[in-house]
C-alpha cells in the first residue's frame, strides 16, 4: 500500500528540471567531485570586514572631530583623551586576564569605547576621573556581560552615565572655546534653556561653542558620520529616522510656539546628537539588527531626546535616550523578526 | 522530614547557602532601597531579625490549628502584628533611623524572605527549629545588608558608619548612594558570591 502511493506521488509529480551546475575551469580538471562544492550555502562572497578593521575605521572617522576639539579647547583635552583611552585598554587587558579569555585589546573595541567616552565629556573634565570613567564603561558597560557583543547597553555613553550621576557639577562645567585661562560657560542647549540665549547658527555648524571635547563640531562629525555610512559601517536608517524625528517632532513645537520652543536647525546642530546619531546609537552591538526595528530604534530614541530637551530638567538628553532604546533593542529584535520564507502567520 | 539537619546547619545556612539576597535574591526592595549608609543597612536588618524570629516563634507555635486555606492571611498578620511593634520602637526611640528608612519598615510585612520562612519552615518545624532557621536567615540578611550600605558609604560618602576613612582628598562617588549604587554592588556581591561558590565546587 505505501509503496502504491510512494510510486503514484511519484509519477504524479514530474522531477522539475534541475539546472545543471556550471562546469567551473578547475573542477573540471580534477576527478569528478561531490556537487555540495557548488551549491555551498550562503554566504557566497568572502567578505573582508572584520571587528578589528570596522572598528578602526570608526575610529578614523572620529578623528576630524577629536582634532577639532583639541584644537578648540587646547592640549588639556587630549590628556583626558588620552587618559580615558588607555584606561580603557587596560581594564580590557586586565579583565580578558582575570577570565582566561584571549586579549582582545587590539581589535579596537576597548581603544573606540575610551575614545568615545572622553569624546562625550566636558573639556577641563579631571584625567583621573575620565579613567574612572573608562574603567566603568569598559568593567561593568561591557565585559561583565561577556565582552564585546554581549552587551546590553553602549558601554561609552554607560561610562559617561556613571560619570554624571557621580560627579554631576564637574560634568556640567563647560569651558568657552579657543581661551586661554579656561573661562566657564553654557552650552548653547543649557544657556537656551535656563537663559533663553540663541546661539548663531553659523558658531553651532563649525563647533565655536561650549560643550563636550567631540561634540560640538558639527562639520567634523558630519564628515566622519558620512564617511561611515558610505563605508556602511553605520546604518543609515538609525541616523536618519534619529535626526528626522527630532528636526519634525522639534519642528512641531516651534511650530505650535516659536518664542517657547527652539526651532528644529538649532535641535540638529546643538549638543551631542550628531555624535550620538552618527556614532552611538548605531554601535552595531547595540542597535536592532533588523532594517525595521532600526527605524523603530532610531524613532524612539529621537521622541524621548525631544521630550527630554523641551520638558526634562536636564538640557541635554541625547545620553539618555540612546540608553534607553539600547535597553528595548531585544524586544524591538524579536517583535521585527522577517518573516521566514514559507511561514504561515499563527 | 527524612533526614534532620542539625541545628547548628539549620542556623548556618542563612548565613550563606541559603543567603536570603545573596543566593535566593528574597527582600531585594528593601536591601536595595534602605542600604545607603551602613547604619541604615544595620538596623533595617535589626528590624527583620526581631520580626521574623518572632513570627516564626508564634506560626511554629501554632502550625498545627492554622486552617491550610487561610495560612497565607494568618502568616500575614501575625507579621504585620510584630512590624508594627518594630516601627513604633524605630520612632518612639530611633526617630531618625525611622526618618532614614522611611516605609521600608512597614513594607517588611510583605517582605518576601519572612513570608517565605513561614510558609518554607516555621510552619512545618518545631519552635526551636523555626527560631534557629529564623535566627539564621535574618542574620545573614543584616549581615548582607551591613556591608552593602557599608561599601555604599564608603565610596558614596567616604566614610563607614560615619567614621570618615577615606582621605580628604577623595570625592565622593555620588553614583554610590543613589539607586544605580545599590543595584551595582548587590549585583557585584551576587557575582562574587557565585564566583565563590564555584571555586569551592572546584
Amino acid at each position: 500500500m505505501e509503496d502504491n502511493k510512494q510510486n503514484v506521488l511519484e509519477e504524479e509529480s514530474p522531477k522539475p528540471a534541475a539546472p545543471k551546475p556550471k562546469p567551473v575551469e578547475k573542477l573540471k580538471k580534477d576527478k569528478p567531485k561531490p556537487q555540495i562544492f557548488l551549491l555551498s550555502s550562503s554566504p557566497h562572497m568572502a567578505t573582508v570586514d572584520n571587528v578589528p578593521k570596522i572598528m578602526w575605521t570608526v575610529i578614523a572617522a572620529l578623528l576630524p572631530a577629536v582634532a577639532f576639539g583639541v584644537y578648540n579647547f587646547g592640549f588639556g583635552v587630549f590628556l583626558t583623551i588620552a587618559a580615558s583611552v588607555i584606561a580603557a585598554v587596560a581594564t580590557e587587558a586586565v579583565v580578558n586576564k582575570i577570565r582566561n579569555k584571549k586579549i582582545t585589546v587590539f581589535d579596537g573595541s576597548a581603544v573606540l569605547t575610551g575614545l568615545l567616552l572622553a569624546m562625550t565629556l566636558p573639556p577641563g573634565f579631571s584625567i583621573a576621573y575620565a579613567a574612572l570613567g573608562s574603567i566603568f564603561a569598559i568593567g561593568i558597560g561591557k565585559q561583565i556581560f561577556g565582552g564585546l557583543g554581549y552587551n546590553i547597553f553602549n558601554p561609552a555613553l554607560l561610562g559617561r552615565a556613571f560619570l554624571q550621576a557621580s560627579f554631576s557639577v564637574k560634568m556640567t562645567t563647560w569651558v568657552a572655546p579657543n581661551t586661554i585661562d579656561a573661562i566657564t560657560t553654557a552650552t548653547p542647549l543649557g544657556s537656551y534653556k535656563f537663559e533663553n540665549v540663541m546661539t548663531p547658527y553659523f558658531d553651532l555648524f563649525m563647533g565655536n561653542i561650549g560643550g563636550c571635547i567631540g561634540e560640538t563640531s558639527a562639520l567634523f562629525i558630519l564628515i566622519g558620520g558620512i564617511f561611515l555610512l558610505i563605508k556602511k559601517y553605520a546604518d543609515w536608517r538609525i541616523p536618519v529616522s534619529y535626526l528626522g524625528t527630532v528636526i519634525i517632532i522639534g519642528g512641531l513645537f516651534w511650530i505650535i510656539d516659536p518664542a517657547k520652543y527652539p526651532d528644529p536647525v538649532f535641535h540638529l546642530f546643538s549638543g551631542g546628537l550628531l555624535l550620538g546619531a552618527f556614532f552611538m546609537a548605531t554601535d552595531m552591538v547595540t542597535s536592532p539588527v533588523t532594517p525595521k526595528g532600526s527605524w523603530i530604534f532610531g524613532f524612539g530614541a529621537g521622541v524621548v531626546l525631544v521630550v527630554i530637551r523641551l520638558f526634562g530638567g536636564l538640557p541635554e538628553g541625547v545620553m539618555y535616550s540612546i540608553l534607553f532604546m539600547n535597553g528595548f533593542v531585544p524586544l524591538i529584535n524579536r517583535y521585527t523578526r522577517p518573516k521566514i520564507f514559507g511561514e504561515i502567520k499563527k | 522530614m527524612a533526614k534532620k539537619i542539625t541545628l547548628s546547619r539549620e542556623f548556618l545556612k542563612g548565613l550563606w547557602d541559603e543567603n536570603p539576597v545573596l543566593r535566593m535574591l528574597l527582600g531585594l526592595c528593601p536591601a536595595l532601597a534602605v542600604t545607603n549608609s551602613g547604619i541604615n543597612g544595620l538596623s533595617m536588618g535589626l528590624a527583620v531579625i526581631f520580626t521574623l524570629v518572632m513570627s516564626s516563634a508564634i506560626i511554629s507555635l501554632a502550625r498545627n490549628i492554622i486552617p491550610k486555606e487561610v495560612r497565607i492571611p494568618t502568616f500575614i498578620i501575625v507579621i504585620a502584628t510584630f512590624v508594627t511593634i518594630a516601627d513604633k520602637m524605630l520612632a518612639a526611640y530611633f526617630p531618625d533611623i525611622s526618618k532614614a528608612l522611611g516605609p521600608f519598615v512597614p513594607l517588611i510585612v510583605v517582605n518576601c524572605i519572612i513570608l517565605g520562612r513561614q510558609e518554607a519552615f516555621a510552619s512545618k518545624n518545631s519552635v526551636g527549629r523555626a527560631v534557629i532557621d529564623a535566627l539564621g536567615m535574618s542574620i545573614g540578611f543584616t549581615i548582607t545588608l551591613t556591608i552593602l550600605g557599608s561599601f555604599r558609604e564608603l565610596f558614596g560618602v567616604g566614610t563607614i558608619f560615619a567614621v570618615q576613612i577615606m582621605p580628604d582628598s577623595f570625592e565622593p562617588l555620588m553614583v554610590m548612594v543613589l539607586q544605580p549604587g545599590a543595584f551595582l554592588t548587590l549585583g557585584l556581591m551576587i557575582g562574587i558570591g557565585n564566583w565563590l561558590n564555584a571555586r569551592r565546587a572546584k
